[in-house]
C-alpha cells in the first residue's frame, strides 16, 4: 500500500512538473514584449519592467527561479496590474469557484446517480426517456447557450432567481443547476451502465438463487458494485467543474477564479493565465491523487502490483 | 398435448430428418460489414442524422457561392435586420448577411470536428503501434508520458497552446492533437498487443512483410470497428470544444468565423427581442449538427456490436413463441403448455 501511494505521489509530482515546465516554455515563446501588449509604455520604460521582473536573464536562470517560487507556493506576480500577486487573486476567488463547484457534486453527484439507477431499473420508462433527453440536450447544445436559456427561463420569465451577481445563497442557486447539469447526465448515463452490466453477472444470480428480496439484491448487491467504477471518474469530474466553470461564471457574472481566468486571457496577462493553470493543474492532480488512493481503500478487488 | 407438443416445436426445431441436414446451419450466413450497413440503415435515426449531416455539409459547401453576400462584407445600411426573403436569417450589427455567416462558420466547424477528431487519432495510432509493436524500454516511456499528460485536463493544453499560436483553425487542431493522442495511443497499443502473437501476424512475418505493412495492413482493419465508432464520437466532441473555446475568449480570430464564435456573439444578444435571431440560428445550427454527429455515432456502435444480432435473432423468435402461445390460449377449454 505504501508503495502504491508513494508511486501515485511520483507521477502525481511529475504530472505537476510537467505542466509547470511546459508552461513556464510557452510564456517564453511568445512573440513581443508582454509591458507593451498590456499597458503602453515607450521601450525604455517597459525595458526596465523586464529588467525588474528578471526577465532579461538567461532562460535557464528564470526557469530555476520560476520553480523555486513554486516549491516555495508562489505563482508570481501579474504583468497587468502593477502590484498584484497571482496568490492573491486565487485567495480572494477561488474559494467562490470551490463554493459553486462542491455545491455542483453535492447537488449533481446524488441527483444523477439516483436517476441512473431509476432509469436502470425501469429500462424505457418515463424517466429512462427523459434522463436521455437530458443527456442528449447537454452533449448537443453548448453550456453556454443551455445556461443562457435556464437563465431566460427561470429569471427573466418566471423570475424564481436572480439573473446575476453573486450576493446572498439564493444567488448561487442558478449557476449551480447549470454546473451540474452535465454532471448529472454524465452519473446518470454511467451508472445506468453500470447498473445493467452488473446485474448480468453471476453474483447476482447467486444473490437471486440464494431467495433474497428483490430490494436487498438491488440495495446491497447492484448498487453497492455499480457505485464503485463510478468513484473514478470523481477526479477528471473535478477538473470538468473547474473547466465549466470558466464558462457558467462568466455568463452568471460571478466572481470566481474562472472569470478571473477569462479576463486574463482577454487581457494578455501571460504570467497571471499561467500561474491559474498551474494551480488548476494542482487542484486537479491532487484530487486525480486521493481519488485514486481512495478507490484502492474502497474496493477489495483492486490488486496492487 | 398436442398443444403442448406444437410450442416444444418452436422451441426446439429438429434440423433434419437425415444427417445431411443436421450439418446444415439455421441462421442465414452474413459477413460482418453487409450486415452492419444493413443494420444501420435499418435504423431510422441513424438515417435522419446521416440525412441532417449531409445537408449541412453540401449547405456547407455551396451556399456562400449560392448566397448574393459576402460573409465578412459590411453594410450599415441594412444594419440588424430580422429575418426576411433578402437574408434567411438576419443581418448583425454591421449588415453582415447571418445566412452566409453561418455557413461559412459551419465549414471552419466541420473542419474543426473532422481534423480535430482525425489528427489527434492518427499521431496516437503510430505512437501506439511504435509502442506496442517494439515493446521494451521505448513502450515503457512511451506509456510513461500518456500516463503523465493524461493526467492533465485536456483544456489547460488548449488554453495553452491557443494562447501561444493564436486562435485560428489550425491552432485549434493543433491543440487537439496535443491533447487529444493518448487514448487512441493506448487503446491502439493494447489491440496491437493483443494481434502481435496471433498466426496471421506471423503469416505475414513470414512472407517478409514490415512492421508497418503488418500493423497497417493486417492489425488495423481488425479494429476498423471500435475506430468508427471512436471517431464518430470525437466529430461533435471537437466541434462542442471549440465552441467553449470560443466562448472563454479563445476561438478563431476575425474576420475568419466559426459557428461557436457566431452563437457567442450572438449570446450577448439573447435577450433582445429585436436581435434574438443572432441568437438563435448559430445556436440551432451548432446544435443539431453535434446532435447528429452524437446520435449517428451511437447508432453506429449499435449496428457494429455482433451480440445485438443475436439479441434481434432471439426477440424474433421469442415473439413467435408468445404469439403462438397467445392464439392457443384463446381456444376454449384447450390447456396450455
Amino acid at each position: 500500500m505504501i508503495k502504491y501511494v508513494a508511486k501515485r505521489l511520483v507521477i502525481s509530482l511529475a504530472t505537476v512538473w510537467a505542466i509547470a515546465t511546459i508552461c513556464f516554455f510557452l510564456i517564453r515563446l511568445l512573440p513581443g514584449n508582454p509591458f507593451i501588449v498590456a499597458n503602453p509604455l515607450d521601450i525604455t520604460n517597459a525595458d526596465k519592467m523586464m529588467e525588474y521582473y528578471g526577465l532579461n536573464d538567461p532562460v535557464w536562470m528564470q526557469y530555476v527561479r520560476f520553480m523555486n517560487s513554486l516549491l516555495h507556493l508562489d505563482f508570481g506576480y501579474s504583468l497587468a496590474h502593477a502590484g498584484r500577486s497571482v496568490n492573491e487573486v486565487i485567495a480572494l476567488y477561488f474559494p467562490v469557484t470551490a463554493q459553486l463547484a462542491i455545491q455542483a457534486m453535492l447537488f449533481g453527484i446524488p441527483t444523477g446517480t439516483l436517476l441512473g439507477i431509476l432509469s436502470a431499473y425501469k429500462r424505457g420508462g418515463t424517466i429512462d426517456i427523459s434522463t436521455q433527453l437530458l443527456t442528449i440536450m447537454t452533449t448537443a447544445i453548448p453550456a453556454y447557450v443551455l445556461a443562457a436559456m435556464l437563465q431566460l427561463l427561470l429569471s427573466v420569465k418566471l423570475g424564481w432567481f436572480p439573473a446575476s451577481g453573486w450576493e446572498t445563497q439564493k444567488y448561487t442557486i442558478l449557476p449551480t443547476i447549470c454546473l451540474s447539469l452535465g454532471m448529472i447526465s454524465g452519473h446518470c448515463r454511467g451508472m445506468r451502465t453500470l447498473m445493467l452490466e452488473v446485474g448480468q453477472q453471476d453474483y447476482l444470480k447467486t444473490a437471486k438463487a440464494k431467495g433474497l428480496s428483490e430490494a436487498r439484491i438491488i440495495f446491497f448487491h447492484q448498487i453497492r458494485n455499480a457505485l464503485l467504477p463510478m468513484v473514478t471518474n470523481l477526479g477528471l469530474e473535478i477538473a470538468g467543474l473547474l473547466m465549466g466553470s470558466f464558462v457558467i461564471e462568466k455568463i452568471f457574472s460571478v466572481p470566481g477564479l474562472g472569470k478571473y481566468f477569462v479576463n486574463s486571457i482577454n487581457e494578455l496577462d501571460y504570467t497571471m493565465a499561467m500561474g491559474l493553470v498551474v494551480f488548476q493543474a494542482v487542484v486537479v492532480v491532487a484530487a486525480n491523487f486521493i481519488v485514486d488512493i481512495l478507490y484502492v481503500l474502497i474496493d477489495p478487488r483492486v490488486k496492487l502490483d | 398435448m398436442s398443444e403442448t407438443t406444437s410450442s416444444r416445436k418452436l422451441d426446439f426445431t429438429p434440423v433434419g430428418e437425415n444427417d445431411r441436414d443436421a450439418e446444415q446451419i439455421i441462421r442465414p450466413s452474413t459477413r460482418y460489414w453487409p450486415e452492419v450497413w444493413k443494420r444501420l440503415f435499418r435504423n431510422k435515426l441513424a438515417v435522419l442524422c446521416l440525412t441532417i449531416i449531409g445537408v449541412i455539409i453540401l449547405c456547407a459547401i455551396i451556399m456562400p457561392f449560392l448566397s448574393p453576400y459576402k460573409f465578412d462584407e459590411v453594410n450599415l445600411l441594412s444594419s440588424s435586420l430580422k429575418p426576411s426573403a433578402d437574408h434567411f436569417f438576419g443581418t448583425d450589427a454591421t449588415g453582415r448577411d447571418l445566412w452566409t455567416r453561418v455557413w461559412i462558420g459551419a465549414r471552419a466547424s466541420l473542419l474543426i470536428g473532422f481534423l480535430g477528431a482525425l489528427t489527434p487519432f492518427i499521431i496516437g495510432t503510430v505512437i501506439g503501434a511504435v509502442a506496442g509493436w517494439y515493446g521494451g524500454r521505448i513502450d515503457m516511456i512511451i506509456m510513461r508520458v500518456c500516463d503523465i499528460m493524461l493526467c492533465i485536463p485536456s483544456m489547460i493544453y488548449m488554453i495553452l497552446i491557443l494562447m501561444v499560436m493564436g486562435g485560428s483553425i489550425s491552432s485549434l487542431v493543433v491543440a487537439m492533437a496535443i491533447s487529444g493522442w493518448m487514448g487512441s495511443a493506448r487503446g491502439f497499443r493494447g489491440r496491437v498487443l493483443q494481434f502481435k502473437n496471433k498466426e496471421f501476424t506471423l503469416a505475414a512475418k513470414t512472407q517478409g512483410a514490415s512492421a508497418a505493412r503488418i500493423i497497417f495492413r493486417h492489425i488495423l482493419p481488425n479494429i476498423l470497428g471500435n475506430i468508427a465508432v471512436g471517431l464518430s464520437g470525437a466529430v461533435p466532441g471537437a466541434i462542442f470544444m471549440e465552441a467553449g473555446m470560443a466562448y472563454i475568449g479563445l476561438g478563431v480570430t476575425p474576420p475568419n468565423i466559426s459557428l461557436g464564435q457566431l452563437s457567442t456573439d450572438g449570446i450577448t444578444y439573447f435577450m433582445s427581442a429585436s436581435k434574438f435571431h443572432l441568437f438563435l440560428y448559430p445556436s440551432l445550427v451548432i446544435s443539431v449538427m453535434i446532435f447528429a454527429f452524437f446520435m449517428f455515432g451511437n447508432s453506429l456502435r449499435d449496428a457494429l456490436d455482433p451480440r445485438l444480432r443475436d439479441e434481434e435473432y432471439n426477440a424474433k423468435r421469442m415473439r413467435k413463441i408468445k404469439r403462438v402461445l397467445r392464439r392457443e390460449a384463446r381456444r376454449p377449454g384447450k390447456a396450455v403448455v
